[in-house]
């Protein structure tokens, strides 16, 4: 199915203005996708119309404002697929859902002499984290690594599996490089060793069909604002079993079940997860985000973007000094790249003033950077509502950026 | 030259440029020109923190009391507005470098680059400078 992608930028009021004179082409979608009427507009009912606490009040806008947000979590569950509702924790974002795990996690099963597998393509959200929990507790980070194209080397995975690893958290599609990982393989490869696995899906679920059954993941964590929705509004997916087994990483109201002044009983899952009043408001707008693009269609979206992916490759290769980092064969939808004699952050600067934002630097992926060499990148990364004549300006864009710099 | 005196013959030449893209082709040719940093003062220690790309900042005190600036980057339109910088503030008194205040960098339109996040760490830059006046100016004393 062809899109209307003109249709589509209708959507999305901000893509209509002009930056410096020059019309707006937004091309940093990896660090955050912009917002279509319909979240925006849920928002504004939200807070006009049906403001209330949830979980608390017996009053009808109380009642409300809960039933939409459990009406949420359902379209989360729906969204990947996980099998019950209760598997399904609204957080922060990525990174909360990240130290969610690694803390609750770390403190109940790591210790001196384990192993927790990372990969060397990470996020500083699905890094820090563990080497925080790995500090605290004594056990050993082990970094799977990557060959120069940016895929992960699945032979030396294999080696570091043993009985000492006692989780594997890895990313789905590398926020720098655009790299998919196999990461179906690869947890049923740690499953032979029953190790959980932890799959931070920030940079995938707007752009592949994800389902967390076929997966067999036992926790996984995306963020709102990454596919259309709020910021401060993330998700965490547990395995039911996995999420009962963990003890509750924040204390406060809403997720205990009775209090006395020494000692408390936590409330089931998912609310023993959330404690303190959830984002609600962006809570329930995450779930017209998530509506609008299950509309659309993930397979459709990621058509789309696999094919402006292919032309906007295509049309940069053909610029002499430019070089792409990160040629893994199955990519989604970020480019990085470096021009020859041109520092990204002087790269960065001119594009803004063409009108074009892309994201300059390491991309919260230091140790990436250092391993390839390299003090950054300039990375564009595309979304639904992106066109192929964006791409040409992005073209253009850069070659009158050489010609500035030569 | 005084300071401002300086930064009004700056202000005046950005003043030529309406467009975005001819300033910023300006701080690449002031780049261009200016005297690259000696190799010795490219190291970890004169490395400037908080900057995206990097900045190298060495000063002396001359024998007449004033300080003498050089820099470099790996970045152009960083280098462009570091040589900016030295221009205004070269060869002056450690006491005037700590009470100046540039108002070039808001006149000619960079001022949004001076945000302490900002990855050029303009801001940055010109606390070093500050620095080294405020070193320089207890020593002399």
């Amino acid at each position: 199915m062809n899109l209307d992608i003109n249709r589509i930028r209708r959507d999305f009021p901000i893509l209509e203005q002009q930056v410096y004179g020059k019309t707006l082409v937004y091309l940093d979608n990896g660090a955050t996708t912009q917002k279509p009427n319909v979240v925006i507009d849920k928002i504004c009912e939200m807070y006009r119309k049906y403001n209330a606490n949830i979980h608390r009040g017996v009053h009808y806008l109380s009642e409300k404002s809960t039933q939409f947000y459990e009406e949420s979590r359902q379209t989360v569950a729906h969204f990947i697929n996980a099998s019950s509702n209760k598997e399904i924790i609204f957080t922060k974002g990525t990174t909360d859902s990240v130290n969610l795990i690694a803390h609750a996690f770390g403190d109940r099963f790591l210790k001196k002499g384990d192993q927790v597998l990372v990969t060397a393509l990470e996020h500083h959200a699905n890094l820090v984290p563990w080497q925080m929990i790995c500090q605290k507790t004594g056990a050993e980070l082990k970094i799977i690594p990557i060959n120069e194209k940016g895929e992960i080397l699945q032979d030396k995975y294999r080696e570091l599996l043993s009985d000492r690893c006692k989780i594997l958290s890895l990313t789905h599609v590398s926020n720098s490089l655009g790299t998919i990982v196999p990461i179906k393989e690869m947890i049923a490869q740690a499953h032979a060793y029953h190790i959980p696995v932890l799959v931070d899906a920030a940079q995938s679920v707007q752009h592949i069909p994800v389902d967390v059954q076929e997966l067999d993941c036992e926790f996984l964590a995306f963020s709102g604002h990454k596919i259309y929705g709020p910021t401060g509004i993330g998700v965490l997916y547990g395995k039911t079993e996995w999420l009962e087994k963990l003890p509750p990483y924040q204390g406060g109201g809403d997720m205990i079940d009775d209090v006395e002044y020494q000692k408390s009983t936590y409330a089931e899952i998912p609310l023993k997860f959330e404690a303190g009043t959830s984002n609600y408001v962006d809570a329930i707008a995450l779930a017209e985000a998530i509506k609008y693009i299950s509309n659309i269609g993930l397979k459709n979206i990621a058509a789309h973007e696999q094919e402006i992916l292919r032309y906007a490759t295509e049309q940069m290769l053909k610029i002499e000094g430019l070089k792409i980092i990160g040629t893994a064969a199955q990519k989604a939808s970020a480019i990085s790249f470096t021009l020859k004699n041109v520092h990204n952050l002087d790269a960065g600067m001119i594009l803004d003033k063409m009108g074009i934002a892309v994201r300059t630097g390491h991309h919260c992926a230091q140790p990436l950077m250092k391993k390839l060499g390299i003090t950054g990148t300039i990375r564009v990364s595309f979304a639904i509502y992106n066109t192929k004549d964006e791409v040409d300006v992005l073209i253009s864009a850069l070659q009158k950026l050489k010609q500035m710099f030569n | 030259m005084t300071i401002n005196e300086i930064q009004d013959q700056i202000i005046a030449e950005f003043d030529i440029y309406a467009e975005w893209l001819d300033k910023y082709q300006y701080l690449i040719d002031l780049a261009s020109d200016t005297p690259a940093i000696d190799e010795t003062y490219k190291t970890n220690r004169y490395l400037i923190n908080g900057c995206q790309s990097r900045v190298w900042l060495h000063a002396t005190l001359s024998k007449d009391g004033s300080i003498s600036f050089s820099a470099d980057s790996d970045a152009i339109i960083t280098k462009g507005i570091i040589s900016l910088l030295i221009r205004v503030l070269n060869n002056k008194k450690p006491q005037e470098i700590k009470e100046t205040d540039l108002y070039f960098i808001d006149k000619i339109g960079l001022s949004q680059n001076l945000s302490p996040t900002r990855a050029n760490g303009l801001a940055s830059m010109l606390k070093q400078m500050k620095l080294y006046a405020i070193a320089f100016d207890a020593k002399q004393n």
